[in-house]
């Protein structure tokens, strides 16, 4: 019961990830770009979408307060502004979808919280990994970091790391699903989004060498782990090779892998942590009582229906934007 | 943890969960209201139902949408600032709150588009079983919702165990008879809601001479269907008070003024409670009618609020007025609807144009309503957020500073204030635009999931007009 809905947890967490992830990412694009035909075509990308996406965000929370109520009270205070942040970026993202269309004159307001928020958003996120990676100020499983506990270098860098994958999965996203000028633009970023984020990995790493961060003790113990990186390299170079071909679809299907290999890697090595090294998944856990009674009912029946839904709406969006399905 | 912390994280619970209800209260009434119109049109097949339809679908999009972005902080803020709470009551508070998310959201998510733009691709009993479904889903959140909070008020169905609440029974605290009154509650309110919002804009256009057949309609609908409504929505009302008689005597005696023990009590109809002296100023109380209210009998015992500990007492003055408030409103509503729907029998009311005017401007009442039954439900629940047995001083984050809380809650105010004002107004521009007819169109710019864009009244380039949606 208990793994189950850690399974849960982790497929809501990783769709999550990648699917507002690309979200975020052309958020980040979008104010990278000064014009408003490329600016147009980008939210059409992920117009009919995004608020799926974010769905999984709220279901990944209500299941942790549901299943590992100890988890959700201990991160979710420790991690009180940066959760604030990301909350306030959510929000004027969202709304900027909705009223930048609606003005002229005041269009800038919501250019720039759409760009600023999803910017913020990632970047919170990030922030909160890292955190977690380099371990959170926990004894006796109360938090005692006060406001800022969850400060770190390493958090910092994993927040923008974050927000240069994010990117990088948006411009692959905008290859896929655009055309003509919006496309080629995507084209000519990703190298340097792919560079970027490479020597990003190779940064942490040596940082989590020098600091002597403990997950490293765990990935030598644990050299299965290493397939995982494997995966992601050979996605990495599938990726590479489909770019040569200008093969659209697979790009972001390879980023995605890549993310999910990473999310593999950090899933696995924290094993049997939920918080890192303070609190394990079987402390972690609610009562028998209550798996029990989510899992009879949301967990058989309604999990799959939601998949299902997911599924159904990208398909019903699928294929290239047409010049005409600007929705604004 | 200062004491600051404490009562800023409450005045930012509050606040931020006024704000959203406002919303689902909204949207859950509307829904409902498509799918009678929706109904209503392939049984008829009068195309002012149609018309009418697709004028509030606009803004239930608006108001769903601002719904679900004002949702999403909830889900986070039990942890954020109530991490006592939330790890106690986790097992089962979170249970609850993931059963509304995976049932309701996405019902809502997925029928939402279909509602939007798939009009002309789904036959038209599959639209309306969309429509209904949507209903459905706001609903079912509002039922996980008041399920939740149930508990809270009246906590069953558990034993302590390690210093959290462990769920025993869960059918007892899903069929507790209290949920299955407050869930009602709710849920009329919400009608009500939408009945009001409707009926006061079918006035405003009379008043204004537009959109005559259309405004008849909606003024018809509301009215009737609000004068059927309020009188079932005083005999739930009655059955909250009896829960609350029962299991929250002191909230009881706060929501009646009432500071000692009478027998047979009277009714304090309105009046100044004060704390420091235990007595009310200025009260007009009507003897007997105390005992009648409470205990169905003429020489009850009621108890007052000296009856417990200071440190156990809610504070009285906001629930005594905030549920005068209440069914002050319920009062003028009730008027409004049982004389308007006579007028409208009588093929009169357009001749009353006062009774228009206080129909159009009776618009906030219901709102005003709902927020003030709230606060009565949650300020009388003071000092305890699990009644009896968790204190809200006991439930906040321990480590939380005042200064933090002043931060996030500074925040919360601006963005919301900010993003409130914009959401009101283009509600405000459709309904003063009205129901122009575009009728077998489908809106303009429309994306499901996107609900807000519906809105969009001036295309940017004449020819997507007839674009279809989504293609």
């Amino acid at each position: 019961m208990v793994m189950f809905w850690v399974a849960v947890l982790a497929i809501s967490i990783l769709l999550y990830i990648l699917l507002d992830g690309f979200d975020l990412g052309i958020g980040i694009l979008f104010g990278l770009t000064g014009s408003e035909e490329r600016r147009r075509a980008m939210m059409s990308a992920v117009a009919p979408i995004w608020d799926g996406n974010e769905t999984w965000l709220v279901v990944a929370g209500v299941v942790l307060w549901g299943a590992f109520p100890v988890v959700y009270a201990t991160l979710f205070s420790a991690f009180y502004l940066p959760l604030l942040v990301m909350l306030a970026g959510l929000i004027l993202r969202g709304v900027a979808f909705e009223y930048r269309n609606k003005t002229e004159r005041l269009r800038w307001i919501w250019d720039a919280g759409f760009a600023g928020g999803s910017l913020v958003a990632a970047f919170t996120q990030g922030l909160m990994v890292g955190a977690l990676v380099e371990g959170l100020p926990i004894t006796d499983g109360d938090y005692i970091g006060g406001n800022f506990g969850w400060f770190s270098p390493f958090a910092l860098l994993c927040g923008a790391g974050l927000c240069l994958g994010y990117t990088l999965l948006g411009a692959c996203w905008l290859v896929k699903k655009c055309q003509a000028e919006i496309r080629d633009m995507a084209y000519r970023l990703i190298p340097y989004l792919a560079v970027g984020l490479f020597v990003f990995l190779i940064v942490v790493f040596a940082f989590a060498l020098a600091e002597h961060l403990r997950v490293i003790g765990l990935w030598l113990d644990r050299p299965y782990l290493f397939a995982f990186p494997a995966v992601g390299a050979i996605a990495a170079l599938v990726a590479a090779s489909s770019f040569r071909h200008h093969q659209d679809s697979v790009p972001f299907y390879m980023g995605a892998l890549i993310f999910a290999a990473a999310f593999g890697t950090l899933a696995i090595s924290f094993w049997p942590y939920m918080i890192p090294f303070s609190i394990t998944i079987d402390e972690a856990a609610a009562p028998h009582s209550s798996l029990a009674f989510m899992f009879w009912g949301e967990g058989v029946f309604v999990f799959p229906l939601m998949l299902l839904y997911t599924v159904i709406s990208y398909t019903v969006f699928r294929g290239k934007l047409k010049s005409s399905e600007t929705h604004y | 943890m200062d004491l600051s912390a404490l009562l800023l994280s409450r005045i930012q619970f509050g606040s931020t969960i006024a704000f959203h209800i406002i919303f689902p209260s909204f949207s859950i009434g509307l829904a409902a209201w498509l799918t009678v119109l929706e109904a209503m049109h392939l049984w008829t097949g009068r195309p002012t139902y149609r018309l009418i339809f697709e004028f509030w679908l606009k803004i239930f999009g608006i108001a769903f949408g601002l719904g679900v972005v004002s949702g999403i902080v909830m889900a986070f803020q039990f942890g954020t600032n109530w991490s006592v709470l939330s790890r106690m009551s986790g097992p089962i508070q979170g249970p609850l709150l993931s059963y509304e998310t995976f049932t309701a959201f996405t019902l809502e998510a997925s029928f939402f588009g279909i509602l939007l733009f798939g009009r002309s691709r789904v036959p038209p009993w599959f639209y309306l079983f969309s429509t209904a479904m949507v209903a459905l889903g706001t609903t079912l959140s509002a039922f996980w919702i008041m399920a939740n909070n149930t508990w809270m008020q009246v906590p069953v169905g558990y034993v302590i165990e390690n210093g959290r609440f462990v769920p025993n029974d869960w059918s007892q605290i899903n069929l507790n008879p209290v949920l299955w009154v407050r869930f009602p509650h709710m849920v009329l309110a919400a009608y009500l809601t939408g009945a009001f919002c409707a009926a006061a804009t079918g006035a405003w256009y009379l008043l204004r001479g537009i959109f005559p057949a259309e405004a008849r309609v909606m003024l018809r609908m509301g009215l009737y269907f609000a004068a059927v409504l309020l009188p079932a929505q005083l005999v739930f009302g009655h059955f909250n008070g009896d829960y609350i008689h029962h299991y929250q005597p002191a909230k009881f005696a706060a929501i009646e003024g009432r500071w000692h023990n009478e027998q047979p009590a009277s009714e304090v109809l309105i009046g100044i409670p004060d704390a420091e002296t235990e007595t009310n100023h200025y009260a007009i109380s009507i003897p007997v009618l105390g005992s009648l209210i409470a205990s169905m009998s003429l020489d009850s015992k009621e108890v007052g609020l000296t009856d417990f500990p200071v440190q156990d007492r809610p504070p009285v003055a906001i629930p005594f007025f905030t549920f005068r408030i209440m069914v002050g409103c319920w009062g003028i509503m009730l008027l409004i609807a049982w004389f308007g729907s006579y007028l409208i029998y009588k093929g009169r009311i357009e001749h009353y144009r006062l009774l228009l005017w206080a129909t159009f401007l009776s618009f906030p009442l219901p709102f005003i309503a709902i927020l003030s039954g709230w606060v009565t439900a949650e300020v009388g629940r003071q000092p305890w957020v699990v009644y009896g047995v968790l204190r809200t001083a006991d439930a906040v984050t321990p480590f939380l500073s005042a200064q933090t809380v002043l931060v996030s809650l500074a925040v919360y105010c601006i963005v919301y204030t900010f993003i409130f004002t914009f959401g009101i107004y283009y509600i405000y521009r459709l309904l003063r635009t009205g129901p122009v007819g575009s009728l077998g169109l489908p809106p303009i710019g429309a994306v499901p999931n996107r609900p807000m864009s519906v809105i969009n009244e001036q295309p940017e380039t004449p020819t997507s007009r007839h674009v279809p949606a989504g293609e």
